[in-house]
């Protein structure tokens, strides 16, 4: 080390600056607790009225080893007095607690980018751990940025040595308040929030809860204190529509959502899931509400998740069920009975990286096809996808709505970015969410199980208990309007007709697609899913500027919105972002014969902003 | 139709509405009883038969499975609405299009699963899962282990004719080992599993046995397996004469039978044999065949039958026993008390009301860390 830190004994005079948007991330060994510091920052900045976006980046791994590259977790949090979007595309502000921390994220940092780094952590062993040939906090190599040294472990460990009655090891663990106090004294945060999430969580462990506190004021008021830190920055408040606002993650909008849908349709929801990366926050979120009679099953795997939210939905319920790729592969023979038998039915996918095992804990689009085309016989399913996190609850109630409205499956496309990522979410009023309509058929003497109706080409939905409708249905062809078993040519012929005609007319009433900017120009910008973000920001950057250039976001995959291919006619290029190899592009190339460009990134991560800029440019 | 524009229309139907061709073709028959029906007490047989032409072989043991079940429901004093037969696939699993109550013909060793859903969407029904020995120890093993040990109030028929018909003639996993089928000309190299060894393994809180030619005793069987509060499992041996004809003649056979199987009653001693002086006693650890009036040997020192015994030892004991060792048992192997998995949940439900209300949407979508934006 060369040099420790001391507390001087008179405060320095520090300088205030206002800055209008910072990104900062906190990485460390997944041990260290940077999922929950970036947690605490996100909750404490959206309190104080920022607009705010998170991206956490964690390792499959719940623990590799200490000091190890794959072991490095990361959350990035992009906080606003402006409207933002996402979770920002560099980084001003690194914290790095170990060597290994360091070089996993250091090449994200923008040039000129603070780096406060915990030099306790770069032992001998660590730096050889992360590939380290010499200390880069001694050979100049991070010249290019500010760095500030802070020997975090060495003071937190002296500011609570003999002030709590904790091993040496439990009190390591606060370390990472600490760091969050110094950030907080940075950014000109209260620590309030913070207090009491923290008195809350420890209530049973109190000698933990004194740790972190001390930890957490220490961290301020060295930071406050020391030399090191010449000027701390406000980001003011957000303008922002008013109204109330919660932080809310794309999975526990999810959750919501579908609790909102029991309530508004007036049937009990019943969540069959087996544990799977990133979605089964869901199943522990639904699993907290029994009160609104929610039903969740922990199944024996992903085939009996679905097959039990089928046989629900024949009695009746919300029939859900949740799960990422791997485990849509295993449910896609029940999903295809679900078509068959026309039963509601929603399958959740927060998609990942893929294929097989793939990246379990990063985030990816590249289950469209799967969602549109992955079973046997033609099998045709409605498609969504919400676009942001907060987006996730509204499309919940919309799966919902469309699935008992036309009895058919209905996927929800979201992905391990919506799930995890975190913004303000404008809580909406009861009164202004849709009501979802349920018929059932109770009249013996008109009952067939599979007569249509006329507008929608729906068939009848009759609850086992309902007197006088005793029917049987199953995955083998059904005969048009008797539901009869069936192997008639001409019938076979009809139904597959029907089953996907029933689909096609759902686009009679989802919503139009909107243009974004003018709707005709040089370069549409379309994308679907949790690109929005990236995209609309790029888009809207580039209006200022003058640029002819608008987007579109699909939040309907199948079938389109009937006004798509009218939009697309208006643009020279259509340049469609994909964290996938162009699967949307295929589809709106297939369908409407439009040469539209695919744009490609299949990383893990999200869309910058500049490289939807840089890519649009190259068309204008 | 507005969805032919802008390449729409993907049914392949050109310009003809789907609805006219949908109208057009109204004279078929129905897959629905179309009347209510009489109230449990005046509940016939007839009231459960569907107007489905039943498909399978002619001299097929399932006919007799279906005659029994359908003369057992009107016993069971439950509306016929309230009962929903569900099904996999194979010969077995077309067994609810014949039967005149709510019906779900799954896919492949799933039924369990979509039973599971269906219970406990509703723990008012009366569940009945029919499947064979591939649907539910094959390709359905998993659902048969989880659905057993959570202990739905579900009923579980498993046909097993040791063979698989639908498909033709191929091994199944209860064929006897080296059995010679279309799949293994050489005989099978595959060990057979023992259903009920499997059920008890999974702590099925009842497991019965019977034969599809028993008839008397196979009406028993459903009739005690419907009464049964949680799992009741039956294997019902079951003859297919087309794929695996006499499969079970070498102790089910008329002929033979009465020296070849045992017939377990609760709380009597277990005795067999056309003389009934054969009976199974204890020896150290293991079960041996004895002789009555042999040896000094009276009814005395045999094994008495407990269906209620909660250590299933004796029960997986039983179920061990097979030609030509031991007589082959069937009857009630057990039948243990213990809480349903859909009570449980339900119950859940109702404690968290009881302690917090029912939930309100409004405090929901308000909770957590919130604020105002002026």
């Amino acid at each position: 080390m060369s040099t420790v830190i001391e507390p001087p004994i008179t405060p320095v005079e520090k300088l205030h600056e206002e800055v209008e948007t910072v990104t900062i991330r906190f990485a460390g060994d997944s041990g260290d607790g940077m999922q929950l510091t970036g947690t605490q920052f996100t909750n404490t900045s959206a309190v104080v009225g920022n607009d705010i976006s998170t991206l956490p980046d964690f390792p499959a791994e719940i623990r590799a080893p200490a000091g190890s590259l794959p072991g490095v977790s990361g959350f990035q949090l992009n906080f606003s007095s402006q409207e933002i979007k996402t979770p920002g595309d560099q980084p001003n502000v690194l914290v790095a607690m170990n060597p290994a921390a360091l070089k996993v994220n250091l090449a994200d940092l923008e040039e000129g980018g603070t780096l406060i780094v915990n030099t306790d952590g770069f032992t001998p062993e660590n730096l050889k751990y992360a590939n380290y040939a010499s200390n880069p906090l001694e050979d100049n190599s991070l010249a290019g940025y500010r760095v500030h040294k802070l020997p975090i472990s060495t003071l937190n460990m002296n500011a609570l040595k003999g002030n709590v009655e904790l091993s040496r090891k439990e009190i390591d663990r606060s370390k990472n308040f600490f760091a969050l106090g110094v950030l907080y004294w940075l950014y000109d945060r209260p620590m309030e929030t913070t207090l009491s999430w923290i008195h809350a969580k420890f209530a049973k462990s109190p000698e933990l809860a004194k740790a972190n506190e001390i930890a957490l004021k220490t961290g301020y008021n060295f930071a406050d204190t020391t030399e090191v830190f010449t000027t701390h920055y406000t980001v003011k408040k957000a303008k922002i529509a008013p109204g109330k606002y919660r932080k809310m993650t794309g999975n526990e909008a999810t959750a919501l959502g579908f609790i909102a849908a029991s309530q508004l349709s007036g049937r009990p929801l019943f969540y069959g899931s087996y544990p799977i990366t990133p979605a089964s926050d869901i199943l522990h979120e639904l699993s907290r509400h029994k009160s609104f009679g929610v039903k969740t099953f922990q199944a024996e795997d992903e085939i009996a998740a679905v097959c039990a939210a089928i046989g629900a939905s024949f009695a009746g319920q919300i029939g859900l069920t949740g799960t990422s790729g791997p485990g849509v592969a295993l449910k896609q023979e029940a999903i295809g009975l679900a078509v068959m038998t026309e039963l509601p039915l929603i399958i959740v996918n927060v998609q990942r990286g893929g294929p097989s095992t793939g990246l379990p804990t990063k985030t990816e689009q590249a289950d469209l096809f799967q969602a549109v085309w992955g079973r046997n016989g033609e099998c045709p399913a409605i498609v969504v996808a919400p676009a942001t996190p907060a987006d996730c609850f509204h499309m919940a109630i919309e799966a919902t709505r469309l699935a008992f409205k036309y009895m058919s499956p209905v996927f929800y496309l979201s992905d391990g970015y919506l799930a995890n990522g975190a913004e303000p979410w404008a809580i909406p009023s009861i009164d202004s969410l849709p009501k979802i309509d349920v018929k059932f058929a109770t009249d013996p003497a008109t009952f067939m199980p599979y007569s249509r109706d006329e507008e929608t080409l729906a068939r009848p939905f009759a609850l086992p208990g309902t007197p006088g409708l005793e029917h049987r249905i199953g995955g083998i062809e059904k005969q048009h309007i008797s539901g009869n078993v069936n192997y008639d040519p001409e019938n076979h012929h009809l139904m597959v007709k029907l089953r996907q005609e029933k689909i096609d007319r759902a686009a009679n009433e989802i919503p139009l697609v909107e243009v974004m900017g003018e709707k005709t120009g040089k370069v549409l910008v379309l994308g679907w899913g949790s690109t929005y973000g990236s995209i609309s920001s790029a888009v809207e950057k580039m209006q200022r500027e003058g640029k002819s250039v608008s987007s579109a976001h699909l939040r309907h995959l199948n079938p389109f919105p009937r006004n798509l291919g009218e939009v697309l006619a208006g643009f020279e290029t259509v340049i469609i972002p994909e964290m996938n190899l162009g699967q949307l592009c295929t589809m709106i190339r297939a369908k409407y014969l439009v040469d539209a460009v695919p744009f490609s990134k299949v990383k893990g991560r999200p869309f910058q902003i500049r490289e939807i800029v840089r890519k649009v440019e190259e068309y204008l | 139709m507005s969805t032919q524009a802008n390449g729409n229309g993907s049914n392949g139907n050109g310009n003809k509405p789907i609805v006219e061709a949908v109208s057009a073709d109204s004279e078929v028959g129905s897959a629905v009883s179309g009347r209510i029906a009489p109230p449990p007490g005046q509940l016939k047989k007839a009231d459960f038969v569907s107007d489905q032409e039943v498909r399978w072989c002619p001299g097929c043991g399932d006919y007799a499975i279906l005659n029994n079940v359908q003369k057992v429901m009107p016993e069971l004093g439950i509306p016929r609405e309230k009962i929903v037969f569900v099904s996999g696939i194979g010969c077995s699993s077309r067994f609810p299009y014949y039967m005149n109550t709510y019906g779900f013909h799954s896919i492949h060793g799933r039924a369990p699963a979509v039973a599971t859903g269906i219970k406990c969407a509703n723990p008012d029904l009366s569940v009945w899962v029919i499947t064979g020995d591939g649907d539910a120890l094959s390709i359905g093993g998993n659902h048969f282990i989880h659905a057993i040990r959570r202990n739905l109030d579900i009923n579980y028929i498993l046909f097993n004719n040791r063979i698989y018909g639908l498909t033709k003639g191929q091994y199944s996993p209860t064929s006897e080992f080296g059995k010679k089928t279309k799949s293994t000309p050489s005989g099978t190299i595959d060990y057979p599993i023992n259903p009920l060894s499997l059920a008890i393994a999974s702590e099925s809180t009842f497991v019965a046995r019977s034969i599809d030619i028993d008839v008397k005793h196979l009406g028993v069987m459903v009739d005690a397996a419907a009464k049964h509060k949680g799992i009741s499992f039956i294997e019902v041996y079951q003859n297919c004469n087309i794929f695996n004809d006499h499969a079970f003649d070498y102790f089910a056979d008329r002929s033979v039978r009465s020296d070849k199987v045992l017939y377990l009653e609760h709380g009597k001693p277990m005795i067999f044999g056309k003389e009934k002086n054969m009976g199974i006693r204890m020896k150290g650890a293991h079960p041996e065949v004895v002789t009555i009036g042999e040896n000094g040997i009276t009814e005395n020192d045999l094994l008495v039958h407990d269906i209620y015994l909660q250590d299933p030892s004796v029960a997986f004991m039983l179920a061990r026993m097979e030609q030509p060792d031991f007589p082959q048992p069937v009857g009630i192997f057990r039948a243990v008390e213990r809480p349903t998995y859909e009570a449980m949940l339900v119950d859940q439900i109702d404690a968290s009301i009881a302690k917090s209300g029912p939930g309100s949407l409004e405090q929901l979508l308000n909770s957590g860390e919130t604020w105002v934006v002026e």
